[in-house]
């Protein structure tokens, strides 16, 4: 029987047009993905966007409604989770509380009857750090030591894929970076495929080889980390995926190499190959990391994009970079990250600034206006700074 | 951080609690109601049956004295009685628990997400309380006496010889006691498995379990303490029950339990230390009998 043998390697994932429907409501639409063997794979989005239960169908915890699913191309979708050559970290651990850590740890190995269970969990508890504490019941460790645990757990079986189901999220700032570099390291090490699921889009950009940002059941936008956010191609991806300012207006001149567009009459340069669509009403977009502050009109120049002048309504000073938002008459908020190299913020609140930025930094976006407003209303900075304003005449009244 | 290292280093003694006087207010009722009702009995039980007959008194007549022997007469007359008991209450118990779990894990585990299916459920398991257990025994012995239509079918049927009894067996007083007890033993089931934690039983699953071994595994070593709570409410009242026992209910001459013969003793022959004795000895060995027991289930950290 295969199952007593451990995998020699990762495999390969495929999910092949897979509907979840619960009732009521619809989970995942229409899901096509293929994750190659040994890689580290992060499927990231707000809750809800179902990609925990994209996971639940790879583990075999539920059954997809439509579709099939392929582990180093053999057919799974029928199969029970125990039949699988899957293991989850789950989410909330779930360590057996009656069992020690080490029988915790070595369950898997005796229910496929492998030789030496104990002595290969202590191994995997070594590989935690935590053989130490083997003979403790879940329930003395930390929550940090836990999460050790059920990895451990987990990995002691060289699945052929392991699930992660945000397994970090329990965990202090600190910690998380540290067992996010850890886990990236054992994955190495080990060469599974992983798959983890996250909402932290931090920690999917450091871990994971590729990343799929999932929203409404759907995968919006697939690839390396750098590229989905150098290069984001819908407006939930602008802005799930770090922070991003959008301006929306219709083409006004197109060359071989870039396009302009006139956001109320601040006229934006994008290149070509940055932008997903090249003519009518188009969003564009630039990170605010890469956008200049400046606090006197400068010289135009012919490869970066100026707008303002505008007035600074909010600063926020968080150590290595200082927060400024803009507020521009007709290209409406735009925020700007500064490094702090000199001292203290450059610019106070009211000050009178333009910004400017690099066309190559540019990015054009594929939905149409429409869309991309309502996103870009519904993100989490968007709902801060209406949350902030709220607040703040809330003060003024009293 | 370092305040923190710094109470751990110290380790502080906590400080001694205070005798409060109302603590003491508050705990007298239920300790004058345990000496009354509790110590009382058994200081007089364990005087009793120790008791010798008078010399010249008439029978039932007995005064205060220090024979043991009422012990070992009471064991070398009754041990049958004393094993049935055990054996019944045992095979009951057993039964009971068979019986209950698919109930209790329906209720507790399948039944979660409807809480009207739930209630019901479990208002038809408690639904027996409201008639008195006499009566329903009772009842029993008529739906299973020889001329009850059960009986009189089998026997048509060729499925019981045309001689045999039903009540009267041990078969019918293990029946009764399984049946008067399967509430007790559902009841603490169904608390326990109601809040069982279904991601362990995922847990298993992922980690190469069947079904079956994930019952096994988990979600048995995790109901452990509904398990040992309702077989102990189960054993222990029928390890003592006279009713399902009686000649006058679901038993005959050859099924009488201990809680039989000491009230025989009691009520009919008046030998008060033979039946005091013999409560004494179901006392002690139910309590040595539940003490290896939950020593032995190791539920001590899951409770």
């Amino acid at each position: 029987m295969a199952m007593r043998e451990f995998a020699e390697r990762g495999a390969d994932l495929e999910l092949v047009g897979i509907h979840k429907r619960f009732p009521g409501f619809t989970a995942i639409e229409e899901l096509d993905l293929t994750i190659p063997a040994g890689s580290f794979f992060a499927l990231l989005g707000p809750s809800g966007c179902g990609k925990t239960t994209t996971l639940r169908l790879v583990a075999g915890l539920d059954e997809p409604t439509n579709g099939r699913i392929l582990i180093g191309g053999t057919d799974v979708t029928a199969t029970r989770s125990h039949e699988r050559p899957v293991n989850t970290v789950f989410q909330s651990y779930a360590l057996f509380p009656h069992m020690t850590i080490l029988e915790n740890v070595a369950f898997g190995l005796r229910r496929r009857r492998i030789d030496d269970p104990a002595g290969k969990a202590h191994e995997a508890l070594r590989l935690v750090e935590l053989d130490h504490l083997a003979q403790r019941r879940p329930q003395q460790l930390s929550g940090g030591q836990q999460q050790r645990v059920a990895l451990a757990r987990a990995i002691v079986n060289r699945p052929a894929l392991l699930l992660l189901d945000e397994p970090l999220g329990a965990l202090d700032l600190k910690l998380r970076r540290q067992m996010q570099l850890e886990l990236k390291a054992i994955q190495e090490e080990v060469g599974l495929t992983f798959l983890h699921v996250t909402h932290d889009q931090e920690e999917a950009m450091t871990m994971a080889d590729t990343v799929a940002v999932m929203n409404k059941g759907r995968i919006e936008q697939m690839g390396a980390p750098e590229e989905l956010y150098e290069l984001p191609r819908t407006a939930f991806v602008a802005n799930f995926l770090g922070q991003s300012n959008l301006f929306t207006g219709d083409v006004v001149g197109a060359t071989d190499t870039a396009i302009a567009v006139d956001a109320a009459g601040s006229r934006i340069v994008v290149p070509t190959a940055r932008a997903q669509r090249h003519s009518g009403q188009v969003t564009v977009g630039v990170r605010p990391e890469k956008v200049e502050l400046h606090r006197e009109q400068p010289v135009v120049e012919a490869d970066r994009n100026l707008i303002g002048p505008g007035v600074v309504t909010d600063v926020s000073f968080s150590g290595v970079s200082t927060q400024y938002l803009v507020e521009i008459p007709g290209a409406g908020r735009v925020l700007v990250f500064a490094q702090n190299i000199g001292f203290g913020p450059a610019a106070a609140e009211g000050d009178r600034v333009w910004v400017s930025w690099a066309v190559e930094h540019g990015f054009g976006l594929e939905d149409t206006p429409d869309e991309s407003r309502f996103q870009a209303d519904a993100s989490t900075s968007a709902i801060a700074a209406q949350h902030r304003d709220a607040l703040v005449a809330e003060l003024e009244e009293h | 951080m370092a305040f923190a290292a710094f109470a751990t280093a110290e380790a502080q003694p906590q400080a001694p609690r205070k005798r409060s006087a109302i603590a003491l207010v508050l705990l007298a009722p239920g300790i004058a109601y345990l000496v009354l009702f509790f110590l009382t009995p058994l200081v007089s039980l364990l005087l009793t049956s120790l008791q010798v007959q008078s010399e010249f008194g008439d029978i039932g007549e007995f005064d205060y004295a220090f024979n043991w022997q009422n012990y070992v007469d009471v064991v070398t007359s009754y041990w049958p009685h004393i094993l049935r008991s055990f054996g019944y209450a045992l095979v009951a118990t057993v039964l009971a628990l068979v019986i209950s779990y698919p109930i209790a894990y329906f209720i507790g585990v399948k039944a979660r997400s409807k809480p009207l299916l739930q209630g019901i459920l479990l208002v038809l398991v408690i639904a027996p309380f409201f008639i008195s257990f006499l009566l329903r025994t009772l009842a029993w012995k008529q739906v299973l006496s020889d001329e009850s239509f059960i009986i009189t079918s089998l026997k048509a049927l060729s499925l019981m010889a045309p001689d045999a009894h039903f009540t009267g067996t041990p078969f019918a007083v293990i029946f009764g006691l399984t049946y008067n007890f399967i509430p007790f033993m559902t009841l603490p089931l169904y608390t326990t498995l109601e809040r069982l934690d279904l991601r362990y039983l995922e847990a298993g699953g992922d980690l190469y379990a069947s079904p079956a071994t994930v019952f096994r595994k988990v979600t048995v070593p995790l109901s452990m303490p509904g398990i040992v709570a309702g077989t102990l409410l189960t054993f222990i009242p029928a390890a003592g029950d006279y009713v399902n026992a009686s000649r006058d209910f679901l038993g005959g001459p050859g099924t009488q339990m201990m809680g039989n013969v000491i009230e025989a003793n009691f009520l009919v022959l008046l030998n008060y230390p033979a039946a005091a004795a013999l409560s004494i000895i179901l006392m002690a060995a139910i309590l040595i009998l539940v003490g290896i027991y939950v020593k032995r289930s190791g539920t001590e950290d899951l409770l």
